[in-house]
């Protein structure tokens, strides 16, 4: 091991102090900075503020007629703006990849700290587990509630998928790695996620078939308010619902323990 | 000073709480606190955001009763980009922690200058 020489000592302590001061003046400019941006500002929660503009109003007042979907954010994310979403599940995707990348371990490691986490997982507890087998029902129902009145109400793939993913790792560490194995393993994993992303890749990819302004959806919009409306926005829902599931708990499977 | 100093004071929240954030992000050493002070940088915006969606007395953006009336609802469009920016924070968030867990298995340490004198050293 090489010691660092008196000289170096010296200049990394030298930058180490011209460094804490000039981040003191970077941050305090920046608080200045933006105090006199925010008390310049518009009031807070006025109608008239420049933000209300033309285009919200267009949402809001065509956006039922167009897409369907009662909840205006729902048909904003998911029939406007689409392609956005899809990148946004994309780059969730991207995540858990990048992740598995870095943090995979050999089966046989898994095993080992499968057996290791037992030790600290609270899975032997019987007041943890009682509570768990209650509650991860319920909150998996309440996430597929969310996933599929998306467009009705407030929620929508993403936060209904957040929800079945916590659900998922409840399940997880109440019942051990052996059991959620039985039914999301690597492979079910794989194509969970591989076929939603393809699905919502195939279901958008009639924009580009039919031009590329054609925002008009090939199902019937349906009434708006039943649960069956909102043409291709109830489908997309699910497909996010499900990549956000997948990708949730696999991130946390990849931190605990290296693998699936 | 500009004169909405005390009015806008969800927006000043959003301010102090990303600064907050920045400054964790500069003077601490540990890179784990300086994922959560870009998480808290992160929360300040959608804060930021949020408010400026926000109008007084008025409902979320879900139609009732068929009432298509711009007035009455709140701007649906920060939501929108909201929505985009919690899905990147979580990513980058991901993985972020999954590069520090691997500098923390091959050095042993979160501190940024011990990593950079120990991958010196490895040269």
């Amino acid at each position: 091991m090489r010691r660092l020489s008196e000289n170096e000592f010296r200049i990394i302590r030298r930058f180490r102090r011209l460094y804490a001061v000039v981040a003191a003046l970077v941050c305090l400019m920046m608080i200045s900075l933006l105090f006199l941006t925010v008390s310049n500002l518009p009031i807070f929660g006025e109608e008239s503020n420049p933000a209300n503009n033309e285009v919200v109003e267009r949402y809001l007042e065509k956006g039922l007629e167009e897409t369907g979907a009662v909840n205006i954010t729902a048909g904003i994310i998911l029939d406007y703006r689409a392609f956005d979403t899809f990148g946004e599940s994309t780059v969730l995707f991207l995540a858990v990849a990048a992740v598995w990348m870095l943090l995979k371990k050999e089966e046989k490691e898994i095993r080992v700290l499968m057996e290791e986490t037992l030790t600290y997982a609270p899975k032997e507890d019987v007041i943890f587990r009682t509570v768990a087998r209650f509650l991860t029902p319920c909150i998996l129902l309440f996430g597929i509630y969310i996933i599929l009145n998306g467009h009705l109400s407030p929620g929508g793939g993403f936060s209904g998928g957040a929800v079945m993913g916590s659900g998922l790792i409840l399940y997880n560490l109440s019942n051990g790695t052996a059991r959620t194995r039985r039914f999301l393993n690597e492979k079910v994993f794989t194509r969970v996620v591989m076929g939603a992303l393809f699905f919502y890749a195939l279901a958008k990819s009639y924009s580009f078939f039919t031009g590329g302004n054609h925002l008009e959806s090939l199902i019937p919009l349906g009434t708006p308010g039943s649960i069956f409306s909102g043409g291709l926005i109830l489908p997309l829902n699910i497909a996010v619902g499900l990549v956000v599931a997948c990708t949730g708990y696999g991130i946390y499977a990849l931190f605990a323990r290296g693998g699936l | 000073m500009g004169g909405n100093f005390f009015t806008n004071y969800v927006e000043i929240s959003a301010v102090v709480l990303f600064c907050i954030g920045f400054s964790t992000l500069l003077f601490h050493q540990n890179l784990l606190k300086k994922i959560i002070g870009f998480n808290i940088m992160d929360t300040a915006i959608y804060l930021f955001l949020a408010a400026k969606g926000y109008i007084a007395d008025s409902d979320p953006a879900i139609i009732v009763d068929g009432i298509l009336d711009a007035g009455r609802y709140v701007n649906p469009l920060p939501g929108a980009l909201v929505l985009t920016g919690i899905v990147v924070s979580v990513s980058v968030t991901a993985f972020s922690l999954a590069l520090v867990l691997r500098l923390y298995e091959k050095y042993g340490t979160m501190h940024m200058d011990e990593i950079l004198y120990l991958s010196r050293e490895d040269r």
